[in-house]
């Protein structure tokens, strides 16, 4: 018996809701098979990876300062991947929206002021806007690859940071230690209760996730970026500008990128170090994919990848398992979490032989 | 005698159409067998079952009067079928001998193969030079290529896909020539067109096919042009209006000495090129296609734009520097060849393709799309130019290839442009349909708007415009009127100018 694939007509709605859940239920499946030949109990692996982490209300205040960067920056960077403008270089905008931020909080002449937080805000998603613009200029004036450019603009990023807090910008009372000066108060976003870390900057990403869906879903604009992700040629024919295209999409996610960074320094971070980012920026392109470049999907995917990091965390902490482990199985989820995917568009057949 | 070849009751379906129904059909050696049928009948997907490239669902397949269990293009070889497909697979980098050199078994001795090629063409009327480079041929000569690249195998029977669509009158006589001699020979044909008089001309027996059913048997050259085209379209055919041209005093659309290189290395270059179309008439483009046809069409609708603004004047402005955007808004509208990917967003619903070109037509407000306005939009194109679809919601890969072309050209028309270009107007659309294309094209320059049709179909040109030019190796002919002039006219037209550097030196002595 031979199995075909056949592409649907249409794209199926009972899958694209069935899709996630058959995912999740294929990767418990693997996960507790994978768990019990390497002998830990599946159930209370389970238990450790997806419950333990968030059910306290510091694991649930963990979860979301972590899903929020992540959110923010897969929504930003949708806007071009839905163009087929393939920005992978949110770390690095992080990076220097985080630099450009603490700089402002630092140096600001008055460091009571109640300017600080706005000012750090445009700085941070000015400079992110900056380091993504050049990439954009490349790619339309020069059609340079912007997956390249992107990608290597980030390791500048990452020394030029290193060269700041181990040079000009390390804090002079700071034991030597590669990092700066704590931001004053005025410049930092207050906790909502001083025992957890989430702070209000995640209101920043829910205002961002309704900008995106109306962006791609409703304006004119984004439905331009959408024609020239789908079908280049159509968007030539219809007369819509290609660089426009490549300046709004590598915008749009240098300024998300630029705003998360800003908001790490302003928040749980409070200074800069040689590391201020466990890969917000790398994860943010799964995210965006998980989430199927579009706003809703990109928030549970958010909060997903989130739990992931945390439920890693914890079962490693709680029940020993190797941290290869843990990877492994984020892997598994990934996987079916696309695989499944596959079936909104086709389907299997059996052939009917009589 | 024994067929060479038997179908019976083939099925073979596809998601969502049926392509084949319970067809049968049996060909004697010798035999130039038509397959008749509209575009989209079934006639390619019957072809590919045949040749093995297909599996069907159902049925059987008899050759010299033994069953094909296992069916697959190399036991086709084996047993002597061969098949010219309608779009070539040469590799266009390469020459001749070596494109044929990858398809024959046997040793790799290129000399000696180049010394049979010439022989063999030579032979059937149809030199070619083994050691030219592919992409330095004209259509009509790749085609002898992989029909030469077929009689080298000594074949039984041969497969013809639409072989003529690509040529110029001229040489179609000597291709049905060739096809004759080897069919007194003894090898059998199997000739797939949708060509009346193709069929009446050339074939001993047709199949006529609709909707994937055998509709009729018979033999053209006793049956009368009716009553094949009954068979294949199955109800009576609509008629065409087309009233005298009315032309306005100033052309709507102007080019003068438009010359621009090609777009890569197999486009072809245009050279001085000049035409004028008045609001009111509808002007034909006739050619052989690639030669700068394509060139020609991007650069009148502004996906490419040219440095010298005063070569394309659009309402008497200087526009070769505009682009496809500022062009629509001085009154041009454009259906391109390619509907999926270039007129149309393959994976994005009707309504969406309604914003595509229609969104200066109020389906945009404050920078946000109007739904509700797109959808109504969407439904009146549905509903004004009978496009069978699901609705405003369908996705446009969803429709077949004739409604979407009714629905990029109902949407261009619906902007009411005062300069329309059109390509390729009904490729690939069934007769019905392509009959109201035609007449909506009619009724549109009537009303006063300026037509440009580019097409390969020298009987569509001849249908509906008023004026001719023809195309070839980038250069333009002064016009024609249509009721003063001939298919063979054009042909030799289509010929004169190109087809490699033999043809450019009798150019030169011609200038």
């Amino acid at each position: 018996m031979r199995l075909r694939i056949e592409q649907r007509q249409e794209p199926s709605a009972q899958m694209r809701i069935a899709a996630p859940v058959i995912a999740t239920a294929l990767t418990f499946l693997a996960g507790s098979v994978l768990f019990a030949a390497l002998g830990y109990d599946p159930l209370a692996t389970l238990h450790a990876f997806f419950v333990a982490p968030i059910n306290s209300i510091n694991g649930l205040s963990e979860w979301l300062l972590k899903a929020s960067p992540l959110i923010l920056i897969a929504c930003g960077l949708a806007v071009g991947f839905r163009a087929n403008i393939w920005n992978i270089g949110a770390e690095g905008q992080l990076i220097i929206g985080a630099i450009a931020a603490c700089g402002v909080g630092l140096f600001y002449p008055n460091p009571e002021s109640p300017l600080l937080i706005p000012l750090m805000f445009l700085a941070g998603a000015g400079a992110g806007m900056a380091w993504a613009a050049i990439p954009a200029f490349l790619r339309a004036r020069m059609n340079t690859n912007e997956i390249l450019v992107t990608l290597m603009l980030t390791y500048i990023a990452t020394l030029l940071l290193s060269f700041l807090v181990h040079g000009p910008w390390r804090d002079p009372a700071g034991f030597n230690y590669p990092q700066t000066a704590l931001l004053p108060a005025a410049a930092m976003f207050e906790p909502f209760d001083y025992s957890y870390r989430l702070n209000p900057s995640i209101f920043i990403t829910a205002v961002a996730v309704v900008i995106m869906w109306l962006f791609t879903d409703r304006s004119f604009l984004g439905y331009k970026m959408s024609v020239s992700g789908a079908a280049p040629l159509a968007a030539r024919y219809a007369g819509f500008r290609e660089s426009s295209a490549v300046w709004t999409g590598l915008l749009a996610g240098g300024a998300a990128a630029g705003i998360a960074g800003m908001a790490e320094v302003a928040g749980p971070l409070g200074q800069l170090s040689p590391q201020i980012s466990p890969g917000y920026g790398f994860a943010a392109i799964i995210v965006a994919f998980i989430g199927r470049l579009n706003a809703f999907g990109i928030v549970l995917g958010g909060l997903l990848m989130s739990l992931l990091f945390l439920g890693g965390e914890t079962v490693q902490m709680t029940l020993g398992l190797p941290a290869a482990l843990t990877r492994i199985f984020q892997g598994i989820l990934l996987f079916f979490l696309l695989a499944a995917d596959f079936f909104i568009y086709y389907r299997l057949r059996l052939p009917e032989h009589a | 005698m024994i067929p060479r070849l038997e179908l019976r009751s083939i099925t073979k379906s596809y998601p969502g159409t049926v392509a084949n129904d319970a067809v049968s059909l049996s060909i004697l050696p010798g035999e130039i067998h038509a397959v008749l049928g509209e575009n989209g009948a079934g006639k390619s997907t019957l072809m590919k079952i045949i040749y093995g490239a297909a599996q069907a669902d159902s049925g059987e397949i008899y050759c010299d009067g033994r069953r094909i269990e296992a069916h697959n293009p190399a036991i086709s070889r084996s047993l002597g079928i061969e098949m010219v497909y309608q779009h070539f697979a040469l590799f266009e980098s390469v020459s001749v001998v070596e494109n044929i050199a990858l398809a024959v078994k046997g040793t790799f001795d290129l000399g000696r193969l180049a010394t049979e090629i010439e022989a063999l063409s030579a032979r059937y009327g149809m030199p070619i030079d083994p050691h030219r480079r592919v992409h330095d041929l004209s259509v009509g000569e790749r085609q002898r290529v992989e029909i030469v690249r077929c009689l080298l195998q000594s074949p039984k029977l041969l497969i013809l896909d639409e072989p003529t669509s690509v040529l110029t009158p001229q040489a179609v006589v000597k291709l049905f020539g060739t096809l004759r001699q080897l069919a007194s020979e003894g090898c059998s044909i199997v000739y797939i067109s949708h060509k009346l008089d193709e069929v009446q001309e050339l074939c001993d027996t047709a199949t006529v096919l609709r909707n994937g059913k055998v509709t009729g048997t018979a033999k053209p050259k006793e049956s009368t042009s009716l009553e094949l085209a009954r068979m294949m379209v199955g109800s009576q055919l609509p008629e065409m209006h087309v009233s005298p041209s009315a032309p306005s005093a100033k052309p709507l659309l102007e080019v003068r000495g438009l010359s621009a290189p090609a777009r890569d290395k197999y486009g072809t270059e245009l050279t001085d090129v000049s035409l004028e179309v008045h609001g009111g008439e509808i002007v034909g483009l006739a050619g052989v296609s690639g030669n700068g046809q394509a060139e020609l069409i991007a650069l009148l609708s502004g996906e490419r734009t040219h440095p010298r603004a005063e070569t394309i004047l659009i309402g008497g402005r200087p526009s070769g520097h505009l682009s496809a955007g500022e062009r629509r808004k001085l009154g041009m509208a454009f259906v391109p060849e390619e509907r999926l990917g270039r007129g149309a967003v393959p994976p994005h619903a009707l309504w969406e393709n309604a914003v595509l070109t229609a969104h200066r037509a109020g389906l945009v407000r404050n920078a946000l799309v109007d739904r509700r306005r797109a959808g109504d939009f969407a439904r009146r194109v549905i509903e004004r130019f009978k496009v069978k679809a699901n609705g405003p919601q369908a996705s446009a890969q969803s429709l077949s290839g004739g409604n979407l072309q009714k629905f990029i050209v109902g949407r261009e028309l619906t902007l009411e442009p005062k300069i329309l270009l059109v390509s390729q107007p009904t490729w690939g659309v069934d007769v019905g349909a392509a009959a109201f294309i035609r007449q909506t094209l009619v009724d549109l320059s009537r009303a006063g708007a300026a037509v440009l049709v580019v097409s390969e179909e020298l009987d569509e040109l001849f249908e509906i415009c008023d004026r001719l030019l023809v195309i070839s190796n980038g250069r333009v002919s002064p016009p024609l009127i249509r009721k003063q002039t001939n298919r063979e006219e054009i042909g030799l037209l289509m010929t004169r100018v190109g087809h490699g550097e033999t043809r450019r030196t009798e150019v030169a002595l011609e200038d």
